[in-house]
């Protein structure tokens, strides 16, 4: 066994940890297509957001059971269960779902874009990845 | 059995509207959409979004020396 130099697995999985604690409210917002939310975003912000019938400012709250984990040498954190905005009225084609951690000041997390879409008195589902190296919502490897 | 579907003019006969699906499949995403017309009127339209990878991050670390 020879020494070898790493960012230690421990050392990831409390990174991730830190980004989205347990006890947080994480949330997920839409963004238009129109708008620049990216790596730079530091915060959710309603600068263009959709907007439409039973769509609140903010979004959903994200169902995240489980805390960040180890997928082999890679952390991982994916939500519990599918984000779900039902029976909403999105006109405007969204392309866009910024993560966000309302107990830590609406902290930006990640932001993951998609086909364009709009939703007409229906619901959008967005079922998450596998919670696993290379598919998670978040991974560090 | 008669299936209702929730529109912009409230709950409607399924079988009274046209429906139209659609599917966008690629390595970020699997997607279906299901809409319903009344004649030539939007009146649902519903998304399913499978996302089949998140984002990810590589950890580095500096040599020494």
């Amino acid at each position: 066994m020879a020494n070898s130099q790493a960012f230690t697995n421990q050392a990831k999985l409390d990174a991730l940890t830190a980004i989205v604690p347990n006890g947080d409210t994480i949330k997920a917002a839409l963004y238009l297509t129109t708008a620049s939310i990216g790596a730079s975003t530091t915060a959710y912000s309603a600068t263009g957001e959709v907007s439409g019938t039973n769509y609140s400012a903010g979004g959903v709250t994200v169902t995240h059971a489980n805390a960040a984990s180890l997928s082999g040498s890679t952390a991982v954190w994916t939500p519990s269960a599918s984000i779900v905005y039902t029976a909403v009225t999105l006109p405007t084609a969204f392309d866009c779902m910024l993560i966000y951690d309302s107990t830590r000041t609406n902290a930006a997390v990640s932001s993951h874009t998609f086909g364009a879409q709009t939703v007409t008195a229906g619901t959008l589902t967005l079922t998450m990845p596998v919670n696993a190296a290379g598919t998670a919502l978040l991974g560090i490897a | 059995m008669t299936r209702f579907v929730n529109t912009t003019k409230g709950l409607m006969d399924a079988d009274k509207l046209r429906c139209a699906r659609g599917t966008i499949d690629n390595e970020n995403e699997h997607t279906t959409w299901v809409e319903y017309y009344d004649g030539d009127e939007l009146v649902h339209r519903s998304v399913d979004i499978v996302l089949k990878k998140g984002t990810e991050i590589q950890a580095t670390e500096a040599v020494l020396g």
